[in-house]
């Protein structure tokens, strides 16, 4: 897929698990060229190791180069267990042992070390067919970590209070609802964090306190030289172990490197890369984590990355369109009608939509608010929320600002919500996410942006209130490009990860806006991408990175089909 | 010769020298790798007489050093499943079972049964696979379904 480029090296998206990449490692020459030839038959990418540090190198040169290492038990330079270790420590990645030993002790160890499977020498091709299964689940898992440590980050965000907020951007019914679950979703962690010190293995759950002190002892240490014991020292946290802070590093690491790639991938593509498309769930959550296969008919993108709902992304397209002169316009004008149908679907979750709704007002697309009514924020919000949003901060792109502001979806809505969209942004959005890195910096905004405007990728599920719009957009161009830049935003989107993983903007971005009504942000963005004019300015200005996922691409409408398919590139 | 082939192939089963493992090599035969399963072979014997060495090395040294030759032997196992020879393989797993029991007397008597059984197999499946190469490659993949 072109569009997960940046992310995704290799084209096993397009068949998964075909063209897995497996990094095999054994000292037996003999089992090193059956293997190869096995794995090869599954139709896999094989690259084969006979020494454990020389595995390690290669991992660690290309840090995204593998899906899944299969070692053996036993070799001479490393033992098969610390590799495991290492291998899950630095890279995350899933690994199976062999061994022509099956003795319960051993197996029982590999489980231990983090094996996600024990293979018992001599091998069947049948066993080594479904490997796939581990990538995926990691894949599903990962997401899901990076979305609840979005829902952490978001919740810091929101925590830290965004005046643009407070305008009410977001208002809207769900407002409150979102506010108190906000909230709740706080207490909730809170209350964990007391009662639950780590113990053995008892699970520690990363409250936003705890992930505050961990970002903070990270950016002290400095990103580079970090390292779990460092990590932990400076926490301070009497009942956190060194393993706690080793896995969630891992998963932080991550969880940046996604938004990175999405940044990237943003850059390259287009500006705003809406995030997920089926905004139905408009949770303006991550959006990453949109539920893969419920993307819903991208329209409400919002969800998507910018964990905005959807259908605040939509509405701010349709706003952006309104307001901003064809571009956003344009890619909403499509949309819009899309959205419309979308946003019904998605109005019903997007309590954040509703905030656009209301300040979109000015929104051409009054069609869509119409249509869109107060659930389905995205007609509206596309012109609307550009408008708003832009008037707090931004000027005229809107859409920009509308990004940056989705960017945080309220914590609560990652969480719940996260529905759809988040799942299957999740995917994307981890790559994405990581690819935002922490700090966005406002030139990344840029980049993101800009290349949203390009393709009018307002198209963006969320932006389908912009087709809606259609009417309302000043360029009747753009609108077509819009759409298809939606579309090819939302596979970006989706590709990315959504980039807009929230979280990873760092907890500098508290952005406000991001509290969770995000959504007005996620339709700035598509704005942005729609008109062709992407505002340095307000590009400088938005906290993009926020949202992690300049991605935007509204190109595409992504239709939950679509993503699910994205999400099967992220896991190839 | 086909017929000679085949039946001696057959033989190779059924008087155990060789199992399942070796009819997955024989699958995993194709147009990319027409001589896989030769290749494999040769690759065994070639690392495998290393370790047989090794192992040779470590039982001159008195007193046994049971661990080390358990890992020797551990080895030499693992790769004995990698083709389907199955008498070495259940040759190294009584030996592994005298080191573990410190049994120095066990440990050398089982590991000279090993070399027969390693030394017959090698000659067979040399024979073996001579005759396919005369033969064509037909014959290699042929199993009964």
């Amino acid at each position: 897929m072109v569009f997960l480029e940046g992310g995704f090296s290799s084209p096993r998206n397009d068949a998964f698990p075909a063209g897995l990449r497996v990094l095999v490692v054994d000292d037996d020459p003999t089992w090193l060229k059956i293997l190869e030839k096995m794995l090869k038959k599954c139709s896999y990418e094989v690259t084969t190791c006979g020494l454990a540090r020389d595995a390690l190198s290669l991992l660690r040169e290309r840090k995204d180069g593998y899906d899944i290492v299969i070692s053996d038990v036993n070799m001479p330079d490393m033992d098969g267990f610390k590799l495991l270790e290492h291998v899950g420590l630095e890279m995350d990645l899933p690994v199976i042992m062999m061994s022509v030993d099956g003795e319960t002790s051993r197996v029982m160890k590999g489980v231990q070390h983090g094996a996600c499977d024990y293979l018992l020498k001599p091998i069947r091709m049948k066993e080594l067919r479904n490997i796939w299964q581990h990538v995926f689940r990691k894949k599903i898992h990962e997401v899901r970590d990076i979305e609840s440590l979005e829902g952490i980050e978001s919740i810091q965000l929101t925590r830290s209070g965004c005046d643009l907020f407070d305008d009410g951007y977001f208002l809207g019914g769900d407002d409150t609802t979102s506010g108190r679950k906000r909230k709740d979703a706080d207490n909730k962690h809170e209350d964990r964090d007391l009662t639950d010190p780590s113990t053995k293995k008892a699970r520690v759950v990363w409250t936003v306190d705890l992930h505050q002190k961990f970002v903070r002892a990270v950016n002290q240490i400095g990103f580079d030289k970090v390292g779990p014991k460092k990590i932990l020292d400076l926490m301070n946290v009497p009942w956190l172990t060194r393993e706690n802070v080793a896995s969630h590093l891992q998963k932080y690491r991550l969880y940046l490197s996604r938004l990175q790639k999405e940044s990237d991938i943003k850059n390259s593509f287009i500006g705003m890369k809406h995030t997920d498309p089926p905004s139905k769930d408009s949770t303006a959550s991550f959006g990453l984590h949109k539920p893969r296969n419920t993307m819903p008919d991208d329209v409400l993108n919002g969800t998507y990355s910018f964990s905005m709902s959807n259908s605040l992304a939509q509405s701010v397209d349709l706003k952006g369109q309104a307001d901003r002169n064809g571009i956003t316009s344009v890619p909403m004008a499509e949309p819009k009608g899309a959205l419309s149908k979308d946003i019904s679907d998605s109005q019903k979750t997007k309590s954040s939509q509703m905030s656009f709704d209301h300040s979109l007002g000015s929104v051409d697309s009054g069609v869509s608010f119409a249509s869109f009514g107060s659930t389905n924020p995205s007609p509206y919000s596309w012109t609307d929320i550009p408008e708003i949003q832009f008037k707090q901060e931004y000027e005229p792109f809107q859409p920009e600002n509308g990004f940056n502001q989705l960017p945080l979806p309220e914590p609560s809505m990652i969480e719940k919500d996260v529905n759809r969209s988040r799942t299957e942004v999740k995917p994307l959005f981890d790559e994405y996410r990581s690819n935002l890195v922490e700090h966005l910096s406002p030139a990344d905004l840029v980049d993101l942006f800009p290349v949203q405007s390009k393709n009018q990728t307002l198209k963006n599920q969320v932006f389908n209130p912009i087709s809606a719009t259609k009417s309302s957009m000043k360029t009747k161009d753009i609108s077509q490009n819009c759409l298809a830049d939606s579309e090819f935003a939302q596979r970006n989107m989706n590709a990315a990860g959504i980039g807009v993983p929230l979280a990873s903007l760092s907890e500098d971005l508290q952005i406000c806006w991001l509290q969770g009504d995000g959504y007005p942000m996620n339709f700035a963005l598509q704005d942005f991408e729609c008109s062709e004019y992407n505002n340095p300015a307000l590009i400088a200005e938005t906290p993009f990175y926020l949202f992690g996922a300049p991605r935007f691409d509204h190109e595409h409408l992504l239709d939950p089909t679509e993503y699910f398919a994205i999400d099967q590139g992220l896991f190839a | 010769m086909r017929r000679q082939l085949a039946i001696m192939r057959q033989s190779l089963f059924d008087q155990g020298y060789l199992d399942e493992q070796f009819i997955e090599l024989e699958e995993l035969q194709d147009d990319a790798n027409p001589n896989f399963v030769e290749e494999v072979v040769t690759l065994y014997f070639r690392d495998s007489a290393r370790l047989i060495l090794n192992i040779q090395q470590a039982l001159e040294r008195k007193p046994f050093d049971f661990n080390k030759l358990d890992g020797y032997m551990h080895q030499f196992k693992g790769s004995s499943s990698s083709i389907g020879a199955n008498k070495v393989k259940a040759e190294s797993t009584l030996f592994r079972e005298y080191c573990r029991s410190a049994n120095a007397e066990g440990c050398l008597r089982a590991f000279q049964q090993l070399k027969k059984e390693y030394a017959t197999l090698r000659k067979k499946l040399e024979a073996y696979f001579q005759l396919a190469r005369q033969t064509g490659p037909l014959e290699t993949a042929s199993r009964p379904k």
